[in-house]
């Protein structure tokens, strides 16, 4: 941690500080990159209630969490969703919601002001239309812009939020001056993690080391030219990083997400892991689900780590990468994460990478989402 | 939906300040008549879990320490930065000097990340 003398970081001090709530995994969207599942496991149960989230939101106030997101799934498919917006904003939660924006009419943009909504972070797939509605099995390119601009004009703070794949990784100048324009506060490219649909989708998605330096460089410029007009975050992913992202910032540490059917998880994409029980808001109290579950206990901490993090001196700053990717790749969540060099396993991720961007390669349709059942 | 590879909200570029002094030649650019106010994206309020002041904005927290509490505590477009500084310094009476030279580069900082901005 960098010298503070006045200004000091959480560090979450064992608290849930960032609650995700996945109201559904309903979508009109067939993103083919989706974090959602690309099954519905057993076991999944229908979405809860409006009482039952307004319980889960009293109880993540109760232990101390701050950020609260309202994801999917498309969340404006949920028509209670002002409700809980209302709800979760006396409760004294900082309010995200996290939208394609299909759904987002000015009605409800004013109902959910009203209702005391914080931030909107939209979802835009690239700066040209026929891209866009291709990418996402839709045609929404048009009404995403005006969403966008609605946004603004209701005087929300917004994030844009493109994720970076092979077809618009060379669209980035576009992209930040489609973002400029409409005057967001913060835009994300978000290179996409290869989990669900993503890893379904890895060798079609996955750009080059060399694209993803020029969008840097372009980022970067733009970064010195904008100032603190506009906030871009990119970040090199880990596949081609040679390290580890520190996934959750550890996990158990200070994320919980609820996935529809109430399930209480480390990560939206925990459920990957075969052989995890995953208990749910209807049989238990987000306490014992935080503290006291299996689950959440599993990986918390760095007493499960093996070799060679266990002896690694980075191990505090990275917690062994992600847990779903080492299982997802590696068949063992206990595992290094793949995408750090000094693992073992690393060469599934080299190979993957000049699989993927191998310019022989022939390429292959998008396997487009669809909504579990 | 697909997450970010971003860097986490909690260690985002908010964490730290400036060497001593790096602002000493900046002077009082508000003058002491100047106002400020927090930025409408900001949060700013008590958290008696973290018994702490706390920042929230979009994706992000910040817990304040408690200089840093009282201060934008006041950045509220009415108190003058004078009055701010001689609340802080009724607050913390051994040194005023201190106090006075800490609050200005305090507001600096500030209003480097964008927590706060003049009133105009």
């Amino acid at each position: 941690m960098p010298k503070d003398g006045s200004v000091v970081r959480l560090d979450g001090q064992g608290l849930p500080l960032w609650l995700v709530l996945e109201l559904t995994y309903r979508c009109p969207l067939k993103c083919p990159w989706c974090s959602n599942p690309v099954n519905a496991a057993p076991g999944h149960g229908p979405e809860l209630s409006t009482d039952e989230w307004k319980r889960v939101l009293r109880q993540g106030r109760e232990l101390g969490a701050l950020q609260l997101g309202f994801t999917g799934g498309e969340p404006m498919l949920r028509d209670d969703l002002e409700e809980l917006v209302e709800e979760a904003n006396g409760l004294g939660y900082y309010t995200n919601l996290i939208t394609s924006g299909v759904g987002l009419s000015e009605a409800r943009l004013v109902a959910l002001k009203q209702a005391g909504l914080k931030q909107i972070q939209l979802s835009i797939q690239s700066s040209d239309r026929e891209l866009t509605d291709a990418l996402v099995g839709a045609k929404v390119f048009d009404l995403k812009l005006k969403v966008a601009r609605m946004i603004k004009a209701h005087g929300f703070p917004m994030v844009l939020n493109v994720p970076v794949f092979r077809h618009n990784v060379d669209q980035t100048a576009q992209v930040l001056a489609m973002a400029e324009d409409i005057g967001v506060d913060y835009l994300e490219f978000a290179n996409i993690q290869y989990y669900n649909w993503a890893l379904l989708n890895r060798d079609e998605l996955m750009p080059t080391r060399e694209q993803l330096e020029r969008a840097e460089r372009t980022v970067n410029e733009a970064r010195q030219r904008l100032g603190d007009r506009m906030t871009i975050y990119f970040v090199i992913p880990d596949y081609h990083e040679s390290r580890p992202k520190a996934c959750m910032n550890g996990w158990g540490s200070i994320h919980l997400t609820i996935a529809p059917d109430g399930t209480a998880m480390p990560c939206q994409e925990a459920r990957s892991i075969d052989g995890l029980s995953f208990p749910t808001v209807r049989e238990h109290g987000l306490d014992w689900l935080w503290n006291e579950s299996p689950t959440f206990r599993q990986f918390r901490g760095l007493d499960w780590m093996r070799e060679p993090c266990s002896s690694c001196d980075e191990r505090e700053t990275d917690f062994g990468g992600c847990r779903c990717q080492a299982y997802l790749l590696t068949g063992d969540a206990c595992n290094t994460d793949p995408a750090c060099a000094k693992s073992p396993h690393h060469g599934l991720i080299t190979q993957a990478v000049a699989r993927a961007t191998d310019p022989t390669r022939v390429r292959m349709p998008l396997i487009m989402r669809t909504a579990p059942r | 939906m697909n997450h970010a590879a971003r860097p986490d909200p909690l260690r985002a570029p908010h964490a730290s300040l400036p060497p001593e002094g790096a602002f000493a030649a900046l002077g009082r650019p508000g003058g002491d008549s100047g106002r400020h106010v927090l930025h409408p994206m900001y949060l700013f309020r008590w958290e008696p879990s973290q018994t702490a002041h706390v920042l929230l904005y979009p994706e992000g927290i910040v817990k304040l320490n408690e200089t840093a509490g009282e201060i934008l505590k006041r950045c509220d477009g009415v108190r003058t930065d004078a009055q701010l500084i001689a609340e802080l310094q009724a607050l913390y009476p051994d040194e005023p000097a201190r106090v006075e030279a800490g609050v200005l580069t305090f507001l600096e900082v500030f209003r480097a990340k964008g927590w706060i901005r003049r009133q105009t």
